[in-house]
């Protein structure tokens, strides 16, 4: 009932659609404290577009989960606001935002079968009985549980029910879907699985969601875009894909994907090209992102795939050398994973295919690396 | 699979499993038995044989078989038509000689008392005055007593010697039987059991529902409260059982009685005037009021174990597919609190049906339970035959609630605390 009556102010607005659509759901300075001493989340911003896939990533109490619960509308803003299509919300009570919501646990009704879940919320709307049970056949078949109606929860497998939790959020057809990480409770496979999943059902169905995930992999396999979170911040809001070529600070740069750190200090900085001097005496190429002038500290982030052995023909770019020193070589089938230690930093990582024409490196032989000054990004200390 | 149980399995050494896993476990079981043994023996000594006494003298009834033996070998033949013959008479009259002179035949007496009114004092006379009787028998005794000239009290004579009897129970029940053996109401004035019995089921009941009335927003909020302030809340509902419950039961006496706290504060406020005070004490009101409060913790206890383990998500998740709060507790929050309220119900319910104290004390005239007519049974009449068939009455009630309870929610499902 309410998602028709938002449908047709939204038809009314006529051209002011494209600008809802752009600002679908907005978070304008969220500010949350529990306690009155601590803040939880410190002026939180976001534009969500209608149809697009965003997750809120970080580590626990960051307080991503808050966001999301004020969303919700389980919890209140201590300060700033809260627009769902250009509304304010804040007024609402959870039961008249019409927003569907995944929990972590499933919070399937025990005592009621899979279909009487599923047409809870049909029926709270005062839907006639056919046109539920028509609703509750299509989302059942929508999550491929289609004979399993008559069961209760606790007679359903963990993947199961989180597709019954998935089709309970959206059989009554949401506009928006807040999911509070649904796979946690689930094994490796069966995250994957799901993965795929709610991603195929997102652009079947083409309902905004907002997704709140600890674990980066799953982040950068489903989302649109990636608000990273730490200590009640947002420390960068991107597409996965800049996320990971272009972090903007040592956090994100640490927290998306495996990274190799070197501390140092400024000593020359001209255009998109710095110098910096490492802690153990060398000099290396970077490329400044959130570094400092000269004088400042800073932390230069590489990837591994990044990274290279002088002599296997790609060197030609390397305008940073070094000498490194074998300390572990990991086999993982169709790469190898090497720790070396390169100039005093002995958890330095490199990948290299499992493939011919590669050198096979053993501990304690001695290797020459290098990287580009491109790949190299100077990020804050 | 067919080979498993064609073949009985064996350990290495040749042994059957099943013996080899007998004898493996054996050690651990005869600890455990030993374990549980002096409760058990206690349980026995102080549970299962007085309720197994209880049961059998609800039925037992040896007066006329033992004491009037003579005179029951000779009413074996009796067609109980007429009068029985002289052989009869002469048989009553040595039995009640032998018991005259033994001076036991106080029980005898009370006992055909229940049967017949009247029996008692017929009894003691005759025997008094056998001395100066001479034979013939039968129209001896009928001389002395006309009781002994009536059919009715030879029918009665041989209808209890049988070693057994329905009697205590038909009492129980407000029923006796005719001397002809048919199954009739007790005389109007003398109905008292049945209605004591319907008194104690539904004021139980109402116990019952205020306790859960009361008993349910507080399991609530103890449930939803952070740890510490929820702790000390329980320790709150707890205090009353360090309380004795004597001092419990009599504080609501100086509270509610006409001269007590509330009436004078009433009167005080102008609610009521000074002659026209409420009379909440020694009453129904009193054994109600009394009762919920004292048996309250049983309810909240159950409800508080259930409700604890009710994930807050439940509700958040109902309000968000769209419910109002209202709507989602009735539909999603209360019947998951229903094996709770199963398990608060019955435990108060059948400690109520039970209960002695309260209502002896506070109960007056109108508030009295069936318990307290057993003690009247046991310590005041005397009539312990009637007070076991009531008692056994009442212990098949609750067998009754709590296979229906099992039936119906199942008693594997409750946890209390």
């Amino acid at each position: 009932m309410n998602v028709s009556l938002q449908r047709e102010k939204q038809d009314d607005a006529g051209e002011a659609t494209a600008v809802a659509d752009a600002c679908f759901a907005r978070f304008i300075d969220v500010q949350k404290s529990y306690d009155g001493v601590e803040l939880v989340v410190k002026g939180f911003n976001l534009d969500v577009r209608r149809g697009e896939f965003v997750t809120l990533l970080g580590p626990s109490g960051s307080g991503k989960t808050t966001c999301l619960m004020m969303m919700a509308g389980f919890e209140t803003p201590t300060h700033g606001q809260i627009l769902l299509q250009g509304e304010p919300i804040d007024d609402l009570p959870p039961h008249k935002r019409g927003i569907g919501m995944v929990f972590q646990n499933y919070a399937l009704f025990p005592h009621m079968s899979v279909a009487e879940n599923l047409a809870f919320p049909l029926q709270v709307r005062h839907l006639p009985k056919e046109e539920i049970k028509r609703q509750v056949a299509r989302a059942l078949a929508m999550v491929r549980l289609d004979d399993f109606g008559d069961r209760r929860p606790a007679q359903l497998s963990g993947g199961q029910q989180q597709r019954v939790a998935l089709a309970r959020a959206l059989v009554f057809e949401p506009e928006l879907v807040l999911m509070d990480e649904p796979l946690g409770a689930l094994d490796k496979n069966l995250r994957e699985e799901m993965q795929y999943e709610i991603k195929r059902i997102h652009a079947e169905l083409g309902v905004t969601m907002i997704y709140v995930t600890h674990d980066q992999t799953e982040a950068l396999t489903m989302s649109d875009r990636i608000a990273v979170f730490n200590d009640g911040v947002v420390q960068q809001l991107a597409s996965p894909e800049t996320l990971y070529e272009a972090p903007e600070n040592a956090f994100v740069a640490n927290f998306i994907g495996e990274n190799n750190r070197l501390h140092g200090e400024v000593i020359e900085s001209i255009g998109d090209r710095c110098e910096v001097r490492l802690d153990s005496g060398e000099t290396v190429a970077a490329r400044p992102v959130a570094a400092g002038g000269i004088g400042a500290r800073t932390t230069l982030s590489l990837r591994p795939e990044r990274v290279g052995i002088v002599g296997e023909g790609d060197e030609a770019a390397f305008d940073n050398r070094f000498q490194a020193e074998v300390r572990e070589v990991i086999y993982l089938g169709d790469h190898l994973r090497t720790r070396l230690e390169v100039c005093g930093n002995d958890e330095f990582i490199i990948k290299t295919p499992n493939a011919k024409g590669f050198p096979s490196l053993r501990p304690g032989q001695t290797v020459e690396v290098g990287w580009s000054s491109r790949d190299c990004r100077a990020l804050d200390a | 699979m067919s080979e498993s149980s064609a073949i009985p399995l064996t350990t290495a050494d040749g042994i059957p499993l099943k013996t080899s896993l007998r004898r493996a476990v054996r050690r651990s079981r005869i600890r455990a038995f030993l374990l549980v043994s002096p409760l058990l023996l206690f349980l026995v000594v102080a549970f299962v044989m007085p309720i197994a006494d209880m049961l059998w003298r609800s039925v037992d009834n040896p007066e006329v078989s033992t004491q009037l033996s003579r005179t029951a070998a000779a009413l074996e033949g009796w067609d109980g038509e007429s009068l029985p013959g002289e052989e009869v008479f002469a048989a009553l009259a040595e039995d009640l000689r032998v018991g005259q002179e033994a001076r036991n035949l106080g029980l005898l007496s009370s006992r055909l008392n229940y049967e017949k009114s009247g029996m008692r004092s017929t009894i003691n006379r005759t025997a008094r005055g056998l001395r100066t009787l001479d034979p013939p028998y039968k129209e001896a005794l009928i001389a002395a007593n006309t009781t002994w000239g009536e059919r009715d009290t030879w029918q009665i004579l041989q209808r209890e010697t049988s070693p057994w009897t329905l009697s205590y129970y038909l009492a129980a029940v407000d029923r006796q039987l005719s001397p002809a053996g048919d199954i009739v109401k007790v005389p109007a004035h003398l109905e008292i059991h049945v209605s004591l019995f319907w008194r104690t089921l539904w004021m139980s009941l109402v116990i019952t529902a205020l306790t859960l009335l009361l008993g349910y927003p507080i399991a609530f909020l103890l449930a939803s409260l952070p740890l510490r302030y929820s702790n000390l809340l329980l320790i709150l509902v707890l205090l009353p059982f360090w309380t004795s419950l004597l001092v419990r039961t009599t504080t609501w006496i100086a509270i509610l009685q006409s001269q007590g706290i509330l009436n004078d504060l009433m009167v005080a406020l102008g609610v009521i005037a000074d002659d026209a005070r409420w009379q909440m004490i020694h009453n129904k009101t009193g054994t109600i009021v009394a009762m919920t409060h004292i048996l309250l913790p049983f309810m909240i206890l159950p409800l508080y174990s259930v409700m604890k383990t009710i994930s807050p998500s439940y509700m958040r998740a109902a309000r968000s597919l769209g419910g109002r709060p209202f709507l989602c507790f009735r539909r999603v929050y209360f019947p998951l609190t229903l094996p709770g309220i199963a398990a608060g119900g019955i435990l108060v319910f059948i400690l109520s049906i039970g209960y002695y104290i309260t209502p002896a004390l506070v109960g007056g005239q109108s508030g009295r339970f069936i318990t307290n007519t057993i003690a009247y049974h046991m310590q005041t009449s005397l009539n312990w035959g009637l007070a076991a068939a009531i008692a056994s009455i009442l212990l098949f009630v609750v067998v009754v609630c709590y296979l229906v309870f099992n039936r119906l929610i199942g008693v594997d499902k409750v946890k209390l605390g």
